[in-house]
């Protein structure tokens, strides 16, 4: 198969889509390790209080450092409030909108939804169709064909990954969606994922979001100043790259199609600043077996499960040294997969670990229909 | 019609809790609220039919072990996406300290 088929293979449209639906890749059963049912419970257990601390942090550091950068506009020492600024909006946001999506925060659920609605708005995602995607993208992780969310397509598109640690793809894509959704339309890929009575409330987000940003253009033409646009939506672009740089830890590089989450995810380690700024997602192969237990819980949840997973990388530099030369290598190979060795304490995984695809078709045009 | 099915012992399911009830090729699912009554429910979730037996039972809602999809399990009213069909209820009675369900209610 040609890379450019290959790649064709990844829309929710093509013929790997259906092949998998026809095999029973989709919506299958996936492996998770046994955890006793009174201990998946404490596990599970809901709390406000980390998430409200969390929340407080994230909120208050992210105001004080934009007031010291407009505070000290002009000079020198705005850049490092904005660095940290774009950080806290651009990148910590990404897993503000996972974890709420997930509705596991906190345990009041409207403060789920407010903040869902909130990093939804910093992420540029469309509440709406990114909680279906996300959806899909539990049912069926990496499964190709089915999973929207495939960063590290094999082979990978480099410079759309690398252009994006400044959002420089992303951004103009949410936009033009912004702009589909406002018109009262879904793309084809979304059409497969969004019910038709949620359709209306995309349309309608769209249409909010439009207006704001267009009277934060305003207000920089008005005001001569760059500051509103470094305030609002500057930040999804020059605060990208931290996490873009932690989302390609947890499935990069490694085997598609397969029902076990031990062989396609990754659990990493991390240091405390980025286990907040990414609110423990670093435990990805824990949150994909069990998506019910809430980040705060994943260390322990890592404890419970760990002799039944492959080893944790003990870095993301570690990662990194895996990550890298997988799709390099995928550039030119993409069969080229990572396997994951599961420790002699774990429970043996039988199937296949990659594969599963139909054979060649032409790629499809991606297109607008009406929703 | 009923059908009367005894499903378990009041004290095998903790209080804020769910277990499964099994009836031939049917899976059902039994609550025990933080008040301290019982409630049935259909045992696969609406939307890609999960176990709602492996679920969080939490004041009056069973959140679905794939999806974080909730239902109010007194009502069976689906709360939002990604569960956007409700879920079937039963009746319930307890008896001499069992949880009886009527699986045809
Ligand atoms: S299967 Fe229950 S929410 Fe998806």
């Amino acid at each position: 198969m040609s890379h450019r088929a290959r790649l064709g293979q990844y829309r929710l449209t093509s013929p790997a889509g259906r092949f998998a639906v026809d095999v029973g890749l989709a919506g299958a059963e996936w492996y998770r390790s046994d955890v006793p049912r009174k201990r998946l419970k404490e596990l599970m257990g809901r709390s406000d209080m980390p998430a409200l601390r969390d929340c407080v942090l994230w909120l208050g550091l992210a105001g004080g450092a934009a007031a010291g950068g407009v505070a000290l506009w002009g000079r020198w020492w705005a850049a490092p409030c904005f660095f940290a600024y774009g950080v806290l909006y651009g990148s910590a946001s990404d897993s503000r909108w996972h974890e709420t999506g997930h509705g596991t925060a906190f345990k009041t659920r409207w403060m789920d939804r407010v903040v869902y609605q909130l990093a939804s708005f910093c992420m540029m995602r469309d509440p709406t169709v990114w909680r279906w995607q996300h959806t899909r993208h539990h049912s069926d992780t990496l499964i190709v064909g089915r999973d929207a969310e495939i960063t590290a397509m094999r082979p990978a598109r480099l410079a759309r990954i690398v252009l994006n640690l400044l959002g420089l793809v992303d951004v103009p894509v949410a936009l033009r969606l912004m702009a589909v959704h406002a018109s009262g339309r879904l793309t084809a890929e979304e059409q497969t994922f969004v019910p038709p009575e949620q359709r209306r409330s995309v349309y309608r987000t769209s249409r909010v979001w439009l207006v704001i940003y267009a009277a934060t253009v305003a207000a920089a033409a008005a005001s001569g100043s760059w500051v509103p646009l470094v305030l609002v939506g500057g930040p999804r672009l020059y605060g990208a790259s931290l996490f873009v740089l932690y989302g390609l830890t947890q499935h990069a590089g490694l085997g598609e199609n397969v029902l076990d989450h031990r062989l396609n995810t990754r659990t990493v380690k991390m240091n405390a600043v980025n286990r907040f700024l990414y609110l423990n997602m670093n435990y990805h192969t824990e949150h994909h077996m069990f998506p019910m237990v809430p980040y705060h819980r994943l260390p322990a949840l890592h404890e419970q499960v760990k002799d039944d997973l492959p080893a944790p990388y003990p870095s993301m530099w570690a990662a990194y040294k895996e990550i890298v030369p997988a799709i390099l290598r995928q550039l030119r190979d993409p069969t080229y997969f990572v396997k994951r060795e599961l420790p002699s304490t774990a429970t043996p995984y039988r199937g296949p670990l990659d594969g599963l695809l139909p054979a060649a078709e032409p790629v499809e045009r991606m297109s607008v229909q009406p929703g | 019609m009923s059908q009367w099915i005894r499903a378990c012992a009041v004290d095998s399911i903790d209080v804020e809790d769910v277990a499964p009830l099994v009836v031939g090729e049917r899976h059902l699912a039994v609550y025990h609220s933080e008040e301290g009554e019982y409630y049935a429910t259909d045992g696969h979730c609406t939307h890609e039919r999960a176990l709602l037996c492996e679920g969080l039972a939490m004041d009056g809602v069973i959140e679905c072990p794939r999806h974080n999809g909730q239902f109010d399990y007194r009502s069976g009213r689906a709360l939002g996406a990604p569960v956007l069909v409700d879920l079937r209820t039963y009746p319930v009675s307890v008896r001499d300290g069992y949880v009886y369900v009527d699986i045809d209610g």
